[in-house]
């Protein structure tokens, strides 16, 4: 069975969409959640059976936030077939957890990537499944100052 | 204290392409080198420990089928590119245990055009949206929300400690590899023996920036075995066997432990250097001390990282401790003289007990043209992706 629901603010709704991952909630404010051990506090992302912190098994899922810093990166010439080439693999400090995501919206050269640079998440489209169910990616992009 | 264990016979094959050899040829030939070496016979041995990832045997008995069954235990393990290191270490501590007096381990691999080493993950498959494993993932991830190829984690890697610590671009790094690359000019076995100069190894193709090939550890076949044996047993040996082991002053190995962020950035930082500490305190040494480092330098961007995770330099002093040309083999901490993985090359299970080699080499004296002049304690360091670290801490015997 496809996942064609999505939550909005506590609801389960029918829509035609499905996020990438599960921890991508959309909606009107689309952002990550991660799970947080009720007990120690440290965040992760996906099941866990326990906590890799300090074993306790009760988490609650946190927003995290969606704007954040450039920890680090790679940009990535080779990759597996079907995937666009470079892509900038990155992992994001927003707000003090660390996230993976690709950064996009810039071209992926060293010129225009550089650790400490200030990005915001962003979703889009990444395909559409037989059953006209539209899947959802995101991505961070560099945040312009306004 | 309990006794130590000792390197009585030690051997790496040429690493490189062997498209005449299978895995067991190869493993033959590092494991009879070894015996050789150490003037024992596979009927003298207690326990084997067996290394070998890509394959799919049990490599430990299978190479038993061609060499000897000896009907002992076979531990056959798998730590990634840690891989030899914690064969290594099994022989060990079923040596201290007391339940054997002579130990095998070795590490063999069949490497030559893999090509690139990493996990695509995930299913591209036809039909509706499924989400699948711990993140319900409806796509292979990698290259949509993260990479898991190998030269880009660990040019994250780097360019983290870059970001945090400043100094280190794209040159740095890729001086990095042309030393690698000077040192195993010096290196009959390597797989690549040409010096490459510093625009070479910028020009060569970028794999993942900023690690261009040259600046990657080598995809190729290989095997290293070692003999272990007791203190008690190496007394009962002769003088010339006596002389020529190496005292293994620590085996360490550690797991990586919870760090934030640690399941979205692998942390090949702290289990090195808890590694490292706990090393240096069962050597008795100090990283000053050190004659000579084979570190894990799987690419350019991870060579720098381990100059701190080891202490060959103050926290955060890694890129000012190649600055000062200190891990050039006629500097103050030579690190990597064979060439390292990236120009020696790394042929995965077989890495961990090729790099003990290399410092075994020159504590005996035996490392000819590249020899560290009187060399008496090396340290020798490999991590797996996952992670595992091995560190061994080697000592020229006393006689």
């Amino acid at each position: 069975m496809p996942a064609t629901t999505c939550r909005v603010e506590g609801e389960n709704l029918m829509v035609s969409a499905v996020p990438m991952v599960d921890y991508l909630v959309l909606g009107d404010s689309p952002h990550l959640e991660a799970e947080e051990c009720t007990t120690c506090g440290a965040r992760v992302f996906g099941r866990h059976n326990a906590c890799p912190s300090c074993s306790a098994t009760e988490f609650r899922r946190v927003a995290v936030a969606t704007e954040g810093e450039l920890h680090t990166f790679s940009i990535v010439n080779f990759g597996p077939p079907g995937v666009d080439v470079p892509y900038v693999a990155a992992v994001v400090d927003c707000g003090g957890t660390l996230v993976q995501g690709l950064v996009v919206n810039t071209p992926a050269d060293p010129g225009h990537v550089t650790a400490g640079m200030k990005l915001r998440l962003t979703t889009f489209p990444i395909g559409t499944d037989s059953a006209g169910t539209e899947a959802i990616g995101f991505g961070f992009e560099p945040l312009q100052e306004s | 204290m309990s006794d130590p264990v000792w390197i009585l016979g030690i051997h790496m094959t040429k690493f490189g392409k062997h498209p005449d050899k299978d895995i067991l040829d190869l493993a033959s030939e590092g494991v009879r080198g070894a015996l050789g070496d150490a003037g024992v016979t596979m009927q003298d041995i207690d326990v084997i420990g067996a290394g070998n990832v890509l394959g799919k045997g049990l490599i430990g008995q299978d190479l038993q089928k061609q060499l000897g069954q000896i009907g002992v235990p076979v531990f056959n393990v798998n730590n990634n590119c840690a891989t030899g290191a914690t064969a290594l270490r099994v022989a060990m501590m079923a040596i201290k245990a007391g339940e054997a007096e002579v130990g095998l381990a070795f590490g063999v691999e069949k490497l030559s055009g893999a090509g690139m080493l990493g996990n695509w993950g995930g299913d591209d498959g036809d039909g509706e949206w499924t989400p699948t494993g711990r993140a319900g993932a409806v796509v292979p991830l990698e290259g949509r929300v993260n990479t898991q190829v190998m030269p880009a984690v660990f040019a994250q890697i780097g360019l983290e400690y870059g970001h945090r610590y400043g100094g280190a671009d794209f040159e740095l790094f890729a001086r990095i590899a042309e030393k690698n690359h000077a040192h195993s000019t010096l290196n009959p076995l390597a797989a690549y023996t040409k010096r490459m100069s510093l625009e070479q190894i910028m020009n060569e193709p970028m794999i993942a920036w900023p690690n261009t090939r040259a600046m990657c550890s080598a995809n190729c076949d290989g095997a290293a075995a070692a003999v272990l044996v007791s203190d008690a047993k190496l007394k009962t040996l002769s003088k010339e066997q006596q002389r020529r082991a190496i005292k293994i002053s620590a085996s360490v190995l550690t797991s990586d432990p919870w760090r934030d962020g640690c399941q979205v950035l692998p942390d090949i930082n702290s289990l090195t250097r808890a590694a490292a500490t706990t090393a240096y305190e069962q050597a008795g040494v100090g990283p000053e001390d050190l004659d000579l480092v084979e570190l894990h330098d799987c690419f350019a961007t991870a060579e720098l990282v381990h100059y701190d995770n080891l202490q060959l330099c103050e926290e955060g002093g890694a890129v000012d401790f190649f600055e000062s040309g200190a891990p050039w083999r006629d500097g103050r901490t030579p690190v990597n003289v064979s060439g390292g993985l990236e120009s020696k090359g790394h042929p995965v299970a077989a890495t961990g007990i090729a790099n003990i080699w290399e410092i075994s080499h020159h504590l005996r004296g035996e490392a000819g043209d590249r020899q560290i002049e009187g060399a008496k304690v090396g340290l020798a360091h490999v991590i797996g992706i996952g992670q595992a670290c091995g560190v061994h801490i080697l000592e020229k015997a006393a006689a």
